[in-house]
């Protein structure tokens, strides 16, 4: 399947891309994580630490173990900074 | 209850009279406004990335949870985005209610949540190369007292 995947902040900066679209077979968001892990030593990097990554499933705070069924929008950022 | 995602600064001011404008009901009006704050004077810039779509909804998921815990006449969240000089207004919620207990706590909760649940992420350019600003623990420690 085809995704939308999203990153924000210094996991954009580490991808070196804002948006992209991604072909998979993955079942959930950690098994996505780990095959872009595998593919490149730049999803390597950004995602050596998931402690310090977050989840978005369609623009809604999720987690980890998310199944991708169904999902149009993946996003992937550090925890947020506001105010 | 408004929530506005913008890049221009706004009117602190003007905000609060609008949202009280015509109306009687209010008894309390509390407002909250950050800064960028340059503590080493070193800082060029501050800028701020967010989620376009997500940005707004989880604002509005924040000012309905306010509005189903405290008696509240009106809620406002007003957030910037892109690059911001110290001093400048980066964003300001306002809680109006007939009390001004549930005004205080309502501005304080829309706060809490606003700093560690919607999507906005701060850049420090200052005179030595850029950084991304870490979020606190203490940050995600105050929304358990909610």
């Amino acid at each position: 399947m085809k995704l939308d995947v999203v990153y924000f902040a210094w996991v954009r900066e580490r991808i070196g891309v804002p948006r992209e679209t991604v072909e998979t077979d993955a079942l959930s968001v950690g098994d996505l994580v780990a095959e872009l892990r595998a593919r490149e030593d730049r999803y390597d990097l950004a995602f050596s630490d998931l402690s310090v990554v977050r989840v978005a499933v369609d623009q809604t705070l999720s987690d980890f173990d998310a199944p991708l069924k169904g999902v149009r929008e993946l996003a992937f950022f550090p925890p947020m900074t506001g105010g | 209850m408004a929530v506005r995602v913008q890049s221009e600064d706004f009117d602190l001011g003007a905000e609060l009279e609008a949202l009280r404008a015509g109306r009687t009901d209010i008894g309390a009006l509390v407002s909250f406004s950050g800064l960028v704050r340059d503590d080493t004077g070193d800082l060029k810039v501050l800028e701020l990335e967010h989620y376009p779509g997500m940005t707004e909804s989880a604002l509005t998921e924040i000012e309905v949870e306010a509005h189903k815990r405290w008696e509240l006449n009106a809620t406002l969240i007003v957030h910037r985005f892109g690059p911001l000089k110290p001093g400048e207004q980066i964003m300001m919620v306002a809680a109006a209610s007939p009390h001004r207990k549930a005004a205080f706590e309502a501005a304080d909760f829309l706060m809490d949540f606003l700093k560690s649940r919607a999507p906005f992420w701060k850049k420090e350019t200052g005179v030595d190369g850029a950084e991304w600003v870490d979020a606190k623990d203490t940050d995600e420690d105050a929304l358990k007292r909610w």
